[in-house]
């Protein structure tokens, strides 16, 4: 089971920064969402993988999962929600109002004309 | 337990959605809590810097819950000065938002400013690395709207790039929380010093990992290049009051990077040795430089500004980064000074923008208030630049003496000087284009004249150059106390105690109750 969370986790990670390097608004919130699937399953696993264990005390039991990283993931997916509806919002109205959806300072910032996609 | 440590986070916290709620359409009312809370807020933040200025360590328990388990908050000298110095910025930055009528410009600037110091207070405060990234989050938030505020295009973009680059440096915020707790099961700075020490040197790959993703989240805030690229373009389209409060969003970084690498990764402890002088170093080098070329090559006042910050970070950055008790100290002392002329200079950019309608360093007609703006921006450039006589050049010298018992000492000190002769040169001639050459244009016979700034504007901007030469006056003092504090930084053995011996709830086992 470690050795598949462990892909999952990658195979996020690798696609969200591949999407991140591709500097237009759209896939670089995808990439953002991809990466936070990818560090809040990370998060979840920093309490060692267990499965079918409480998280609380009960009687009778002596395995128990570690119901911090729970918290905290549930923190970190609030928050990353709440932050990717920001950016879309920002990323939306920067778009309608340039015609120009390029995250980075290029050329294009300073020109009024769109410049044309480059491969 | 004092009850006032949380105050700076409670009071904001309660008075922006006061003002959102009660006072949405009156700006008058709005303008007059905002104010009312941000003296209260310094008013309350010298009060704590006074009390723990002996070195007591305050410590606030939340719900009473004893640390590591509960939530706590810590008052120490190097936070209450923080907290401190953002309380007296966020003063003279609201009168001028007030003077300038910015904050009328859009909607929910004061709400969004409280929320803002409420994220600044609560990162400078708390004791729990998990927290941190919270009111990271909270004071990013909120500065995504300030940054935006009044709208416009140019400035929704530059807010785009802003927030995107600040949602990575998030997710890698947590990635590092995240192997740190696997770690040591522990994210309580204070106990996460003791946890550190006891990993075995053999298993130390996941602890040097966090470590160095930590660094690069905090360089990322501090704006070290090559992380630096999000500064720039938000900063000098920030609206100029923003901008200037977001002189101490930098320093958070630098703050952060202090307390974390003097408690939980000192210098010696062995698996992440050489982490400051290989990486640390060499990275503030280059900031140093690039951000002082960057203050020469600008083509608009605002960058010039955002540039010098950077160029500035890297100073802080460099003091910091050879690890000494002088070279800490000399770090805190530049802190202050670095702030407080980034704010001046975002505030007389601003003031260069409303009079003349744009920033553009190329010659124009004179401006109303010329000659009253153009003498701020003579303090502002000479302490920015570090000339004598102001503080950036007894902070510049202080930096110099600690890193001449380093063995980079050649390259540190040619890299300062040299920049510091770039940025002089930079400053010159932007002050020369703006302010000077002014007079030998005629302005078209068609052309609005703009506004000088209001009285009020005039007197924050003021009040900063008056704080910039208390802090020249008072340098003694300032770094007596600076060099204090980083003696307790480098022998946090009274804060780890303080924040895991105090007793509360859980601190003790408690008789197992039948169920």
């Amino acid at each position: 089971m470690e050795l598949l969370v462990a892909c999952v986790i990658g195979v996020m990670t690798a696609g969200g920064i591949y999407l991140l390097l591709r500097l237009r608004t759209f896939p670089v919130i995808l990439g953002i969402s991809l990466l936070t699937y990818a560090v809040n399953v990370f998060l979840f696993t920093s309490g060692r993988l267990v499965v079918g264990a409480p998280p609380v005390l009960r009687d009778g039991m002596d395995a128990y999962a570690d119901p911090l990283p729970q918290a905290l993931v549930l923190t970190a997916i609030v928050i990353s929600f709440g932050m990717t509806a920001v950016v879309v919002m920002i990323g939306l109205g920067a778009f309608l109002g340039s015609d120009d959806d390029h995250v980075d300072d290029g050329p294009h910032d300073h020109d009024s004309t769109p410049v044309e996609d480059q491969p | 337990m004092t009850h006032w440590l949380i105050a700076p986070i409670i009071l904001p916290a309660l008075l922006a959605p006061f003002i959102v709620l009660a006072a949405r359409y009156h700006i008058t009312i709005q303008r007059a809590f905002s104010l009312a809370g941000v003296v209260a807020q310094v008013v309350i933040a010298a009060a704590l810097a006074w009390h723990v200025s002996d070195g007591t360590v305050l410590l606030y328990q939340l719900g009473d819950w004893a640390a590591p388990f509960g939530i706590v908050l810590v008052g120490d000298q190097l936070s209450t000065m923080m907290v401190l110095l953002t309380a007296v910025l966020s003063l003279f930055v609201l009168l001028y938002a007030i003077g300038s009528g910015c904050d009328n410009m859009g909607k929910h600037f004061h709400p969004l400013f409280q929320f803002q110091l409420m994220g600044i207070l609560g990162a400078f405060l708390t004791g729990d690395l998990f927290n941190l990234f919270v009111f990271f989050e909270v004071l990013l938030i909120a500065s995504y709207g300030l940054m935006i505020h009044s709208g416009g295009n140019a400035r929704l973009q530059a807010g785009v790039q802003y927030v995107l680059f600040n949602l990575i440096g998030s997710t890698l915020f947590l990635f590092a929380l995240g192997a740190i707790y696997a770690e040591t099961g522990t994210l309580n700075m204070a106990d996460l010093a003791q946890r550190v020490t006891q990993i075995s040197p053999e298993e130390t790959v996941g602890i040097r990992l966090a470590a160095v993703l930590l660094l690069l989240v905090f360089a990322i805030k501090a704006a070290l290049v090559p992380l630096h690229f999000w500064l720039p373009s938000s900063y000098a389209e920030a609206p100029g009051p923003v901008a200037a409060l977001f002189a101490i969003m930098t320093k958070i970084g630098a703050y952060a990077i202090i307390r974390v690498y003097t408690m939980v990764f000192p210098p010696e402890l062995e698996a992440t040795a050489g982490l400051h002088g290989q990486w640390l170093l060499p990275a503030a080098l280059v900031s140093l430089a690039i951000g002082m070329v960057g203050v020469l090559a600008a083509k608009k006042l605002d960058r010039l500004v955002a540039f010098s910050v950077i160029g500035s970070m890297g100073m802080v950055m460099v003091s910091i980064a050879l690890f000494t008790p002088e070279s800490i100290a000399a770090a805190l002392y530049y802190i202050i000074h670095s702030t407080l002329a980034g704010a001046l200079l975002f505030l007389i950019a601003d003031m260069v923008r409303n009079a003349r309608g744009s920033v553009d360093l190329t010659a124009q007609a004179p401006m109303a208030g010329t000659v009253l703006v153009s003498g701020m921006f003579f303090m502002g450039a000479i302490a920015m630049a570090g000339l004598p006589p102001l503080s950036g050049f007894l902070g510049k010298l202080l930096v110099l003496d600690a890193g001449f018992a380093s063995d980079q000492v050649a390259w540190i000190w040619a890299i300062v000087l040299i920049s510091s002769l770039i940025s002089i040169l930079g400053f010159a001639r932007a002050g020369s284009v703006v302010f000077w050459k002014a007079h030998s244009i005629e302005a078209p016979a068609d052309a609005v004249p703009g506004t000088g700034p209001s009285i009020l504007s005039s007197v924050a901007a003021g009040g900063l150059v008056t704080l910039l030469v208390a802090h020249t006056v008072f340098a003694g003092q300032v770094h007596g106390y600076t060099t204090r504090m980083a003696a307790t930084l480098f022998a946090p053995d009274a804060y780890i105690a303080t924040v895991v011996e105090t007793p509360g709830k859980l601190s003790t086992p408690t008789k197992k109750e039948d169920h």
